[in-house]
């Protein structure tokens, strides 16, 4: 019985966090946003050296969640979780440089195909790639594509864990920045981190996470249904980034502000790779209750 | 990362279970605070006791099995899975006897707890007083040292202290020393709630059974050898409860799990789709808390300490066993006021985010704690 990351994974972890730490992808993300992919790709193969997009092959889920929240604190935009957690586990093997997918019904689009050297529908090649369509998150360019394939359940399973790491990520930087902003802000002559209305709030953002996580990491070890680590993962992350705009207050609402690339993000992680009704009512089917 | 149980740990998991399945009454027993159901309760803990469960993580010189903290988990899902009764001892046993382990002389631990661990003599938590409740701190019950009978003069007045209806001890903070402020100048006292100058007023909760009492002081004696810790040292000794009553020892995983099953199983039985995400929330939640327990166990093993955690924890089990039974009664439908176990569970709930320390008081800690949020001004000091 030991339920906290081992050695490895902890090196692992700080390894990542040095590399996205220095590498300023808060400009990457904006480049990506706006069509420049050069920052993207790069940072992309520094992260595929350091063996992200070999982990669902040659690690375990643990690993990917730990990588997952490292690419989610940090914004990294790109087709991850089809190239480093859905692929991998539905073809048998590592991806060959960047690849997306579509999977109708729970994932309409192929994130990013405009970038990527492989471009599914499922496991199954698309036949054609074709418009682009917006998304909340500016950093995700979504395509229509054609082509038929089946979904593989597993690979969903790990898609949608790695999607609820992400959020952890997200919603642990979200919580984070918004620590630092009230600590500074100052009205009514002090700190509005000192308002119990302020402190509350972030108060329960902190408990979201904290009983969040172990979900993530038990879902990882079997213990629990990946539906129940997206659930709750979205949800706290959810509620980290309605907080965190919250406590900004006008600044939070502004493009220019580096908050909204994770407010956005939050937004379209929330629903891809299985809504939470979509996630919901299949736990409830493994409970054996519909 | 390795959720899975030793040999030595399964094998505790089986004998446990096994011997619940055999001794667990298979009618409920009447509430524990009726005079009937608070017998009923002391005689199971007798039963408890005789088999080395009541307190399998003390040492065996105190009736309980040196158990490790995980096996105390396992022992809890056990239990609660078992649908066993509640705890008329949990107050001394999960609250007071961690302090006399930390705290107490020897003389004290091989007075105080054999009785505690059999449920002969059951104790009561004796810390808020009419003006003292959040800010427990600004208690005003007196100590007043008497050289001459070698102890303490109690007076003042304690209430919200749960089983004190019926209970035979109690436990609470004085201030010692008139001269200090708020937390310096406080003892830890204990004191039979049938000593002369004590008088118990037993208080109706919601569902009307007298789970809590006033307690009032008159010129109550108190040998040293009742002072628990050093004389002025209470609130330090105190805090050490506080942690145990919000974090681990009170509400232990197991219980929620059963809960979220037996949740699980109502649905089954009257599948309303319109409650279907209350139940998979509160099922997810559960494990939540199950897996978020077992996290915190491996760093106590490794020599953590909970710390501000436990506040964390509190506002989560509170809240989740408050939206379990919620979801139970909305599942009930028009059934769900007449009486049941869901209801018992439901009104039990409600007491959660209050008692303890109430979640106002957790979240500030979170944010003063945890996140380092400032401190908000204080308020004009009496």
């Amino acid at each position: 019985m030991r339920f906290v990351l081992d050695d490895d994974q902890r090196d692992f972890a700080a390894a990542l966090e040095s590399l996205l730490a220095a590498a300023d992808t808060v400009a990457v993300a904006r480049a990506w946003a706006g069509g420049d992919h050069e920052p993207g790709r790069r940072l992309w193969s520094r992260l595929a050296d350091l063996g992200v997009t070999s982990l669902a092959t040659d690690a375990g889920p643990v690993e990917v969640c730990v990588a997952f929240e490292a690419l989610g604190r940090h914004a990294v935009p790109g087709p991850w979780v089809e190239s480093a957690a859905y692929l991998p586990v539905a073809l048998g093997h590592e991806v060959d440089g960047v690849a997306t997918l579509a999977l109708p019904p729970h994932v309409p689009y192929a994130l990013d195909a405009d970038v990527a050297d492989h471009v599914y529908v499922g496991s199954t090649p698309a036949t054609a790639v074709g418009d682009r369509v917006a998304s909340v998150d500016r950093t995700r360019h979504l395509f229509r594509v054609s082509g038929a394939g089946e979904t593989h359940d597993a690979a969903f399973d790990l898609a949608a864990l790695a999607t609820a790491a992400q959020l952890l990520g997200a919603g642990e930087r979200v919580l984070a920045d918004a620590v630092t902003y009230v600590k500074q802000r100052s009205q009514f002559g002090r700190p509005i981190g000192s308002y119990q209305a302020v402190k509350h709030a972030l108060a329960d953002v902190r408990i979201a996470l904290d009983f969040a996580r172990p979900l993530v990491l038990g879902a990882a070890l079997g213990e629990v249904p990946a539906s129940a680590a997206k659930v709750a993962a979205g949800d706290a992350a959810y509620l980290a980034s309605r907080t965190g705009l919250q406590v900004h207050g006008a600044i939070g609402y502004t493009e220019e502000f580096d908050l909204s690339l994770w407010l956005t993000r939050i937004r379209a992680l929330v629903t891809a790779w299985g809504t939470p009704a979509f996630h919901r009512a299949r736990i409830l089917q493994q409970l054996g209750a519909s | 990362m390795d959720l899975t149980l030793s040999a030595s740990e399964r094998a505790f998991r089986d004998e446990a279970r096994a011997w619940l399945a055999e001794h667990v009454p298979a009618q409920p027993l009447p509430s524990m605070d009726t005079a009937e159901g608070f017998a009923a309760h002391q005689a199971w803990e007798r039963e408890l006791a005789d088999a080395r469960w009541s307190v399998v993580s003390w040492p065996e010189a105190y009736c309980g099995r040196a158990a490790s903290l995980v096996e105390w988990v396992i022992f809890e899902e056990e239990y609660y899975r078992a649908g066993a009764p509640g705890r008329v001892s949990q107050n001394g046993i999960f609250l007071l006897a961690p302090i006399i382990f930390d705290h107490g002389t020897p003389e004290q631990q091989d007075r105080l707890l054999a009785s505690m661990a059999t449920g002969e003599r059951v104790w009561a938590q004796c810390w808020s007083e009419p003006e003292a409740g959040s800010d427990l701190a600004s208690l005003r019950s007196t100590a007043s040292r008497t050289e001459e009978r070698g102890g303490w003069v109690l007076n003042g007045q304690k209430t919200w202290s749960s089983r004190a209806s019926y209970a035979h001890g109690g436990f609470g903070l004085f201030r010692s020393d008139p001269a200090a402020q708020r937390h310096a100048g406080l003892t830890y006292f204990l004191f039979p709630l049938d000593a002369p100058g004590v008088t118990v007023r037993p208080i109706a909760q919601l569902d009307g059974e007298a789970g809590f009492a006033e307690v009032f002081f008159e010129d109550v004696f108190v040998p040293d050898a009742d002072v628990l810790g050093a004389p002025g040292d209470g609130w330090r000794v105190a805090m050490s409860t506080a942690g145990n009553e919000r974090g681990l020892s009170l509400r232990s995983p197991g219980r929620f799990c059963a809960a979220a099953d037996r949740l699980v199983e109502l649905y089954r039985e009257r599948p309303d789709p319109a409650c279907a995400a209350g139940v998979v929330d509160a099922w997810t939640r559960a494990q939540a808390y199950r897996l978020y327990t077992w996290g915190t166990v491996t760093r106590l093993a490794a020599g953590g300490d909970l710390g501000a955690a436990g506040s964390v924890n509190k506002v989560f089990w509170s809240e989740l066993d408050i939206a379990l039974h919620e979801t139970a009664l909305d599942l009930l439908g028009p059934e769900a006021e007449v009486d049941s176990s869901w209801l018992d569970g439901y009104t039990f709930a409600l007491s959660g985010p209050i008692y303890a320390g109430t979640n106002e008081i957790q979240r500030n800690i979170v944010a003063e704690r945890i996140l380092g949020l400032p401190k908000e001004p204080r308020g004009a000091r009496r």
